[in-house]
């Protein structure tokens, strides 16, 4: 869509610089020898039609960029649009011309020697003054354009930060360690403190990693053990967990609570609908370069998750993807009854 | 009926059961009868023990508390009370006519209240339930949702079907056949309440008595004077009433 008719605010602005510009045209056409009579007698016509036919000078600077396209294909492609444009426009002088000679106050503008050659100089001369105003309305377009994307970015940038926050700790998984300590206080009162105890170890530690960017896989795995020892006061010999950490791993850095969602993930989808239990293997192996972690789990093929299930998973995507973009990578499969995230990122150790 | 109330606790957790043993074991008047771990055993004891009051979580392995209701809820003196962490479920346990939810962790005070509704509820002080409990469990979904699995029982032993697995639906006078692989599965409920829980994408009323699942239908053929049949991979020939071919060709034409 050519920007001038979309826009009625500068279309209106190009009617009205048309005006100095139709001046232009009549000292020009005046100073060549014509009179006032027959420069208006032909610009009253040929200047509204010229304006009409400018408003093409925009697709040829669309098409050549000043950023990317070279500056011979510019000129070449600008050096003929002008032809092309003054031409036609030439042509239609012409056109009325003859006509106008067969008149008896404009018999002597056949006699004019120049006339078309000035009539086509002046059409270069007005297709060059536009195109600089297409190219100015061009960069600025491309800059609103690269701002709000911009400003999308960090938008969801932000969004993602947010949910990650919120999704830290799961109420229900509150509300059903409560009732397990409410039935322990009187069954087993010391295992009741115990509970306790974890449950509160586990909502400081996730409180506080909320005001961290990145902590090292270490506390992010004393995090998921003190999660675990919760859950496993609920779940019993139904949760097994075995994890796999290679030495080197545990001094890499990740966003916080990038893993925890995967196993309670792995519990609440997998575990809990196991009447006989289920596993959780989380694995962690790290080189000189890459940190690959996965997270494995068996589930119960006839339970389907509800929809509202894909969002821990799509928020560790996001957040992996809004730190490391390109450079991580997340998968996560079904595979008969296993379930299984693979997560692959670039080696970063703490200063410390 | 003994006097006792007999009561069958179904939670996958044996803390949550331990606590429910516990706020019971004060009321000499009540008596458990079964203590179930998952949707299947819960299935199984309340159709064996028809007792007279069912606590029953909603997550659970298997079959969760409204698939569990909805394959026994044709014993319509059974009170329900619902336990569990989840506040979501509030509006659907009351529309399957559950005399309580309890939210946990609940103590003992929440407790008396609910048997005290569970008491009016079998002491016939509130109205019963006219409605057939598994029907209102069908239709206890939210606007915009459609079934993803439909759980059949036959005895003791339940099925489930994956939507995904369903060729079509026939109705046979109070129940509908469900077909699936090749096996038909009965199952008390009428056809349009089904017809309703299915989503349209996939499934459409072809017929007074038949829904089919779109992607089965391998061709339409004319069938005497102005009728037609559906013909399905599987060579199953249904019946297609004239307002189901026009249904059919609005869906069909509407995709093409």
């Amino acid at each position: 869509m050519h920007p001038l008719v979309s826009r009625p605010r500068q279309l209106a602005l190009y009617v009205v610089l048309w005006v100095p510009l139709t001046a232009l045209l009549v000292y020009i056409f005046r100073a060549s020898g014509l009179t006032n009579q027959e420069a208006g007698m032909l610009l009253w016509l040929l200047a509204p039609i010229y304006a009409l036919m400018c408003l093409l000078a925009w697709y040829p600077c669309r098409a050549t960029p000043l950023k990317t396209a070279g500056m011979v294909r510019i000129m070449v492609t600008h050096t003929a649009a002008a032809v092309i444009i003054a031409g036609a426009w030439m042509l239609l002088a012409m056109a009325y011309v003859s006509g106008l000679v067969l008149l008896e106050s404009f018999r002597h503008l056949g006699d004019h020697p120049n006339l078309f050659k000035l009539i086509f100089g002046s059409g270069v001369l007005i297709y060059a003054l536009w195109v600089p105003s297409y190219y100015v309305i061009l960069t600025l377009d491309a800059s609103a354009q690269a701002e709000q994307r911009l400003s999308e970015t960090k938008a969801l940038a932000r969004d993602a930060e947010l949910r990650a926050l919120k999704a830290q700790i799961n109420p229900h998984f509150i509300f059903n360690s409560l009732h397990s300590i409410s039935a322990l206080t009187t069954i087993n009162p010391a295992k009741a403190r115990e509970m306790c105890i974890s449950l509160a170890d586990f909502l400081r530690t996730t409180l506080g990693m909320g005001e961290k960017t990145v902590i090292a896989l270490s506390e992010e795995l004393d995090l998921i053990h003190r999660y675990l020892a919760v859950e496993k006061v609920r779940f019993g010999a139904r949760l097994n967990m075995d994890e796999q950490v290679d030495e080197g791993s545990l001094t890499c850095i990740i966003p916080p609570l990038l893993l925890q969602p995967l196993v309670e993930n792995a519990i609440v989808h997998g575990v809990a609908h196991l009447p006989e239990g289920g596993f959780i293997n989380l694995r962690a192996q790290s080189d000189a370069e890459r940190l690959v972690i996965s997270v494995e789990n068996n589930f119960d093929t006839d339970y389907r998750p509800k929809r509202r299930s894909g969002i821990g998973l799509a928020n560790v995507r996001e957040r992996l993807e809004t730190r490391y973009g390109k450079s991580a990578s997340f998968q996560a499969a079904a595979q008969g009854d296993r379930f299984r995230v693979d997560i692959s990122l670039p080696v970063e150790r703490s200063a410390a | 009926m003994s006097d006792k109330i007999r009561t069958i606790i179904v939670d996958d957790e044996e803390l949550a059961r331990e606590v429910l043993k516990e706020l019971i074991a004060a009321h000499p008047e009540m008596e458990i009868v079964a203590e179930c771990g998952n949707g299947f055993e819960a299935v199984k004891a309340v159709t064996e023990l028809q007792p007279d009051l069912l606590f029953l979580d909603i997550q659970m392995p298997k079959l969760d508390g409204f698939e569990v209701l909805d394959l026994v809820g044709d014993n319509q003196k059974m009170a329900v009370i619902f336990a569990t962490a989840y506040d979501e479920y509030a509006l659907k346990a009351f529309e399957v006519h559950a005399v309580d939810y309890l939210l946990k962790p609940f103590g003992s005070d929440r407790f008396e209240k609910a048997l005290q509704h569970a008491r009016q509820r079998l002491g016939g002080t509130s109205a019963p339930a006219k409605e057939n409990l598994s029907e209102l469990a069908q239709a206890a979904r939210a606007p915009g949702q459609f079934l993803e699995r439909i759980v059949v029982r036959d005895g003791s032993r339940v099925h489930i079907i994956p939507i995904s697995k369903l060729d079509y639906v026939e109705a046979q006078d109070d129940y509908v056949a469900l077909c699936s692989e090749g096996h038909k599965h009965l199952k008390q409920q009428t056809i349009a309440s089904l017809e309703t829980a299915l989503d349209p994408k996939y499934f459409l009323r072809i017929h007074r008595s038949y829904i089919v699942n779109l992607e089965r239908v391998a061709k339409i053929e004319p069938y005497g004077k102005d009728s037609k049949v559906a013909i399905l991979n599987d060579g199953a020939r249904l019946p297609v009433s004239r307002a189901g071919y026009d249904r059919l060709r609005t869906v069909l034409d509407g995709k093409g």
